[in-house]
């Protein structure tokens, strides 16, 4: 228990300790403790996941000693759920872990309303039928949902929840917003006030590269009619512009300057992203809506009303003197912290519209709302249910039809579906046993290329080779593939429970024979 | 019938598949020869270490050695899920293969707490496959040497199949992550490469003492500049919480007197230590990628990872396969360089030749030929023992063969940064062809 400070750091580096609050807040459940649903878990406990409650009705085999490293000699014959729970306990004695002898399947059709105490299930190892079935227990319900299968070489991990809105989405690059083609009254006599022409040449080379390229813009515009270089070639000579300006070759905030010069060429006003998710219907809010879109609400009066999304107000790093880089943080902060306030008022003002407590959404989170406003991203998941019965024809065909890279995952998505499908008629995997091998190969071919009829699609393309590999594979679940797996859907879960980083879209299936997995967007 | 333990791993390795390697032999014999005859060194037993011995031990491998010169801290307990808080202080490679052990019956793993490069070339050779675990470039890159060292060319400068030792290598940081096969020879190997890995930016020396901008700089100013003026000869150590402590407190002061926000222990830890984020569940698919492929490569069971994986889950999910190529001129893993002399040349000029040599700017060099120590640096005994050979002609030391293979280890300056590396030369004698027929023709 000592020094959960230092032993969380290296993840509070990633998601803080707001993200790390929320983990610890977190209850998740397990449905199936294999291999796939062990892993995933061990991943979450190790982090400080709040409580776990695994579900399995199995009994451990000798079999899974195989593949299952939460199980032991010592368990076989026993509870498969026990055993793995009191292996996750030791981990890591800060998280609540219960267990629950039952198999998921049973819950699912008996006990519907069990789910709804969770923060999110993690549901592993399930045929197509159950999920189905989950899916529209847990969209009910609004908890989050994950699936997760092994499979041979093979496997996938799909996301079901209705909406899941990221505020700090965290992209690692992106463009910073410092309004070098479109200053704001403070920033630009703030750029006024410096002389370029500054004969001293410590002061010439410690004068930021935002400066220098404010003035710079202004000049040209004054020059050009009040626009801004827009073609290559004067893009090119805006550039000459600066270089010419250099008076030594170790001037790095001129190399700066030529380097950030795209910045000033850059559009102003917002990205087709944020356009989109102003325009969206859940903007138009009621006394129902959620948190996130009442702030969005927000924005979008505050984007009609400036054109712009409010600024963020930090700046990178530049070659600078310290106080004309402090000076400028400063300029760039109280420009951010006006921002705020004018959204903070539409907040409080949209709140009492819809007839809710105009304080309910705290200052800190509008706060950081404000940050992250050009960073917002909005997922949403089909219901499973549409995805199996209607899946984008269109797409699924471009799949199939990339020789290069996708059409062994895609292939696999395919058989994935069919083995579920083979194991409705036959009561067992393709190749699950010996001896009926190209019995099965045959059966498998005719449900796949059916499958694919069903969606529209020429099943001629599912070659012989994986069809015949799906077989061999039998339904085994390998524990390096199913480590693999769990890896993927417990990244997933980290990112829907701290709400931080934007988690995957469509359904990813692994491609354990060459590694070209894929997103499938169906 | 009684279930094998073996259940999931038979699918894969007792039955014929179509997308498999070459010359994939299924059946019992395969599983068994991996059992028995694979052995495969993991390097690193932290975070990825730690998951690979895991993935190995229930891949149907049963004789797995893991070399890491670290022990335990608590900031490794989020995921490092073979050590427990009482382990801390521990050898890591220890505590990891027993962990291992008592959970996965019939699995041996021999812990190596050392340093990679106090282990003899000869222990490296050892192994079917090496698998890297790693977070230092320096060590990647060493490793690599060693095995690409290994690799001979046939006249044709074909690689010879019985000398290529192949490597797999994983690598993390936060929701990021590689996994890599280099058959050296082959595919390309880490230095081919290099460029993947470009070197850390350092803040301007000026800018720290002069005109400080972030709270990074402020730290290092503290730890870089002000450390030494304050202690003059004490180096500083980033493991004593007291010289942390130290640094913090100057590089608050340095922030309050530039009026610079954002100076915290935590960053201050970071910034000196270079601290790379880590968590549980990018280790978990970077190292199952690894296993995987070390399956594979072992078993040909399937075909392979061709040849780098990159999985980036910040925002979406994104895996990607890219098929490097590799530099047929690599120092490393190529023929060698090549070095034309007469047959009068010392041991000791030709030690002089490597610190001039363009290509390899190689001093205080040791110098091995087929196994066998003809000049070592160091441990003082070894140097003593060899030293009378740097008055030798090289020639006859290598037993008068026209053209061989010599390794050499010594230091490279990079940057002003030393390092130490090992090289491989294709020494050719000029004119011996005509001299070593005379002596035959003599001595008959
Ligand atoms: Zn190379």
């Amino acid at each position: 228990m000592a020094e959960p400070k230092t032993k969380y750091d290296r993840q509070l580096r990633i998601w803080g300790e707001q993200g790390q609050a929320a983990l610890e807040k977190a209850s998740i459940c397990l449905l199936n403790c294999g291999p796939t649903g062990s892993e995933t878990l061990k991943n979450l406990v190790l982090g400080g996941i709040g409580s776990i409650t695994v579900i399995d009705g199995s009994k451990v085999e000798e079999g899974d000693l195989g593949n299952n490293f939460m199980v032991d000699e010592s368990s076989v014959g026993q509870s498969k759920a026990r055993s793995v729970c009191a292996f996750l306990q030791e981990l890591n004695d800060a998280v609540k872990a219960k267990f629950i002898e039952e198999y998921p399947e049973a819950l699912i059709e008996t006990n519907p309303s069990f789910f709804s105490q969770f923060t999110l299930v993690i549901a592993t190892q399930l045929v197509e039928d159950s999920m189905v079935k989950l899916d529209k227990i847990c969209r009910e319900a609004n908890i989050m949902l994950i699936f997760a299968r092994s499979y041979g070489l093979t496997g996938f991990v799909r996301i079901s929840v209705k909406e899941h809105a990221v505020i700090e989405s965290k992209p690692d690059h992106f463009l910073d917003d410092l309004r070098l083609n479109n200053p704001w009254p403070e920033l630009r006599s703030f750029a006024e006030a410096i002389d370029l022409n500054v004969p001293d040449p410590v002061v010439h080379k410690h004068t930021p590269y935002v400066v220098i390229l404010v003035k710079m813009a202004d000049e040209w515009a004054k020059n050009h009619g009040g626009s801004l270089p827009s073609t290559r070639e004067e893009k090119k000579e805006f550039k000459e512009l600066i270089r010419a300006r250099m008076r030594a070759l170790d001037e790095d905030n001129y190399k700066e300057a030529m380097e950030a010069s795209f910045k000033v060429f850059a559009p102003c006003g917002i990205s087709s992203n944020l356009q989109r998710i102003i325009n969206d219907s859940c903007a138009d809010v009621d006394s129902n809506s959620a948190d996130f879109w009442v702030m969005v609400a927000a924005l979008k009066e505050f984007i009609e009303g400036t054109g712009e999304a409010p600024l963020e107000g930090s700046i990178p790093d530049m070659t600078s003197s310290t106080e004309l880089y402090v000076t400028l943080q400063k300029i760039y902060q109280a420009k951010a912290e006006a921002d705020f306030l004018v959204i903070q008022r539409h907040v409080r003002n949209i709140l009492n519209r819809i007839g809710r407590d105009s304080d309910c959404i705290s200052k800190t989170m509008i706060k950081s709302f404000c940050k992250n406003a050009r960073k917002l991203t909005i997922c949403r998941y089909r219901p499973l249910e549409d995805e199996f019965n209607s899946p984008v024809q269109p797409e699924l065909q471009k799949y199939l039809t990339d020789e290069d890279y996708s059409s062994i995952a895609v292939g696999f998505y395919i058989l994935l579906r069919a083995v579920d499908r083979f194991a409705a008629n036959y009561n067992s995997f393709p190749g699950q046993f010996e001896g009926e091998m190209d019995e099965d190969i045959s059966r498998l071919k005719t449900i796949a290329v059916g499958l694919l009829g069903d969606s529209g699609c020429n099943g001629s393309t599912l070659t012989e080779d994986l069809i015949n590999d799906m077989c061999r594979y039998g339904a085994a679940e390998l524990h390096a593939v199913a480590a693999f797996i769990g890896g993927i859907a417990s990244q997933e879960v980290i990112k829907l429970i701290t709400k931080q980083f934007v988690p995957m879209s469509g359904t990813f299936i692994f491609n354990g024979v060459d590694h070209k997995s894929q997103l499938l967007s169906l | 019938m009684a279930q094998s333990r073996s259940r999931d791993l038979d699918k894969l390795l007792l039955r014929h598949g179509h997308l498999v390697g070459p010359n994939f032999e299924p059946g019992p014999d395969l599983r068994d020869d991996l059992r028995e005859y694979a052995r495969v060194l993991v390097v690193g037993a932290g975070g990825l270490g730690c998951e690979l011995l895991k993935d190995l031990a229930l891949s149907g491998f049963r004789n797995l050695e893991v070399i890491d010169m670290d022990r335990i801290e608590v900031s490794n307990l989020n995921r490092q899920f073979l050590f427990r808080l009482g382990d801390v202080g521990k050898p890591k490679a220890e505590v990891a293969a027993k962990r291992v052990m008592e959970r996965v019956a019939g699995v041996n793993i021999v812990p190596h707490f050392c340093r990679i490069e106090d282990k003899e070339l000869d222990f490296y050779n050892d192994f079917s496959i090496i698998v890297l675990g790693l977070d230092s470039i320096e060590a990647r890159s060493y490793i690599n040497s060693v095995a690409c060292g290994f690799l001979e060319y046939d006249s044709d400068d074909n690689p010879r199949e019985e000398t290529i030792k192949p490597m797999v290598d994983g690598g993390t940081e936060g929701f990021k992550g590689h996994a890599r096969v280099i058959v050296p020879g082959v595919t390309p190997c880490f230095e081919c490469t290099i460029w993947l890995f470009p070197p850390q930016v350092k803040f301007p020396l000026c800018t720290l003492a002069e005109t400080p901008r972030t709270a990074a700089h402020c730290i290092e100013y503290a730890h870089l500049i002000k450390w030494d003026e304050v202690h003059s000869g004490k180096t500083f150590d980033p493991d004593n919480p007291e010289h942390m402590q130290w640094v913090y407190s100057e590089a608050v002061k340095r922030a309050e007197l530039f009026g610079i926000p954002g100076v915290t222990y935590s960053l201050t830890q970071g910034v000196v230590k270079n601290i790379i984020p880590a968590i549980a569940s990018t280790n978990a698919i970077i190292s199952a990628a690894c296993a995987l492929e070390t399956l594979k490569i072992a078993s040909a069971c399937s075909k392979t990872l061709s040849n780098y994986l990159t999985y980036n889950g910040v925002e979406g999910l994104h895996t990607k396969v890219t098929e490097f190529v590799k530099d047929k001129d690599c120092l490393v893993c190529g023929p060698g360089v090549l070095m034309e002399m007469a047959a009068s040349v010392t041991l000791g000029e030709f030690i002089t030749l490597l610190e001039d040599h363009p290509k390899l700017l190689l001093s205080r060099a040791s110098v091995t030929h087929r196994g066998k120590n003809l000049y070592m640096q160091a441990p003082p005994v070894l140097e003593e023992m060899t030293r009378s050979n740097l008055d030798l002609p090289l020639f006859d030391l290598m037993d008068k063969v026209p053209k061989d293979v010599v390794h050499v280890t010594g230091t490279t300056s990079k940057s002003d940064k030393k390092t130490s590396s090992l090289r491989k030369l294709r020494v050719v004698f000029k004119g011996v062809d005509g001299v070593s027929d005379m002596d035959t023709a003599g001595g008959a």
